[in-house]
């Protein structure tokens, strides 16, 4: 149905040329958008009724309060999971995760998840490499925010965080999330809030998505990475660290690059680094942890991401 | 009354900020300072996990998300004074 409508769109009403360049990369925008866009209301809305009933208060007073033998990382990278996430918020989560004596490595098994795993990306993820990538995706989020965490919070770093987080006395309960007058228009409010926050990046990724399927010869980048160059992985992971985006521009991209020859593995651990390890958001988290820590954390989440790309290639060629 | 807004500079915290002028304005309060907090530091105290936060006479009302002009309407009044 969606691909009558694009191409209707495509040869009908832009009466485009079937088979050429110009035709196939419009016929992929309209395709891609299309579906995309369903997906991301279906995945907003659902992560929305979730937040509802879970709210980030409530994670918090959950992973304060109950023991949960060793549960912990995973329940706090599930939750970084479910939460939507925004860089601008990643901050006041941290210290109020800690000043709830919170263990850090729980906090950071949170803070690693959360931006790689989101309904955004997950929106993405279903539209365009389908059902299977998709898990393999939020799985791999999931276990690196716990396995990161793990190993953070192993290294007793609790010292290079900033000081005064440590006083922070935060009594639970304290805060309420606002009155939920009618539960059903909120939660669509915030998913369409959400949808045209990140409507930009995922149009501008579509479209330079759909001009390099439109373009970019098949095989084009096999010359250059191909899965049994060994360096591959982490070179694209080092390239990737600089570069700052959020999930919903570059999965188009990366979904566009593995149609054309690059590596499954190779793509998502370019994808994860982009997304999970950026220099913006060391230069935020500066401001709550001294450079040991930060380091820390970014090499952990560098040579899991590294070690992930390995397995993916490995497992999906 | 006092109304603080919680927040980094963000584009939310922006609108944020607005719309609880605009709910100001258009309740007519009068004697409403607006404070903005941006230092870390002083937003822990609050207890909130995520900005922007609308905190009124010390009390926070909201976090996390943009409230529009009708809702924080609703928080700026009084109880008793909410039948019309």
């Amino acid at each position: 149905m969606i691909q009558w409508f694009s191409n209707y769109f495509t040869y009908t009403l832009f009466s485009l040329q079937a088979g050429t360049n110009i035709a196939n990369t419009v016929n992929f925008f309209i395709y891609d958008s299309i579906k995309i866009f369903s997906l991301l209301l279906i995945m907003t809305l659902l992560m929305g009724v979730v937040r509802v009933y879970l709210p980030i208060q409530k994670v918090r007073d959950l992973l304060m309060h109950k023991r949960w033998f060793g549960a912990d990382y995973l329940l706090a990278a599930l939750f970084g999971a479910v939460t939507p996430f925004c860089s601008c918020s990643s901050i006041p989560l941290f210290i109020g995760f800690l000043g709830a004596r919170i263990p850090l490595g729980i906090t950071f098994a949170f803070l690693i998840t959360s931006p790689l795993v989101n309904e955004v990306a997950l929106a993405l993820f279903v539209g365009l490499f389908g059902w299977k990538v998709t898990i393999i995706y939020a799985l791999s989020g999931i276990v690196l925010g716990m396995g990161g965490g793990y190993v953070l919070g192993k290294l007793k770093m609790e010292r290079y965080v900033a000081d005064y987080i440590w006083q922070t006395q935060i009594s639970d309960g304290a805060v309420t999330g606002g009155r939920l007058e009618n539960i059903l228009s909120q939660v669509v409010r915030e998913a369409l809030g959400i949808i045209k926050k990140v409507t930009p990046y995922i149009l501008g990724g579509i479209a330079l998505g759909a001009f390099i399927h439109g373009y970019v010869p098949t095989g084009y980048f096999e010359k250059y990475i191909s899965a049994d160059n060994f360096f591959a992985v982490p070179i694209a992971v080092v390239l990737a660290v600089p570069l700052y985006s959020n999930a919903s521009g570059v999965i188009p991209i990366i979904q566009a690059l593995v149609a054309k020859g690059v590596p499954l593995g190779t793509a998502l651990a370019f994808m994860m680094a982009t997304v999970g390890l950026s220099l913006p958001e060391a230069l935020i988290l500066k401001k709550v942890m001294r450079w040991p820590l930060l380091a820390a954390f970014f090499a952990i989440v560098t040579i899991g991401i590294i070690g992930l790309g390995y397995l993916f290639n490995l497992l999906l060629a | 009354m006092i109304i603080k807004i919680l927040g980094s500079g963000c584009p939310s915290c922006q609108k944020l900020e607005a719309n609880a002028r605009q709910a100001v304005n258009e309740l007519r309060l009068a004697n409403v300072i607006f404070e903005k907090v941006t230092g870390y530091a002083d937003m822990a105290r609050y207890g909130i996990l995520a900005t922007p936060a609308l905190v009124v006479d010390e009390q926070v009302k909201l976090f996390g998300r943009v409230a529009d002009v009708k809702e924080i309407k609703a928080m700026l009044q009084p109880n008793d004074s909410m039948v019309q």
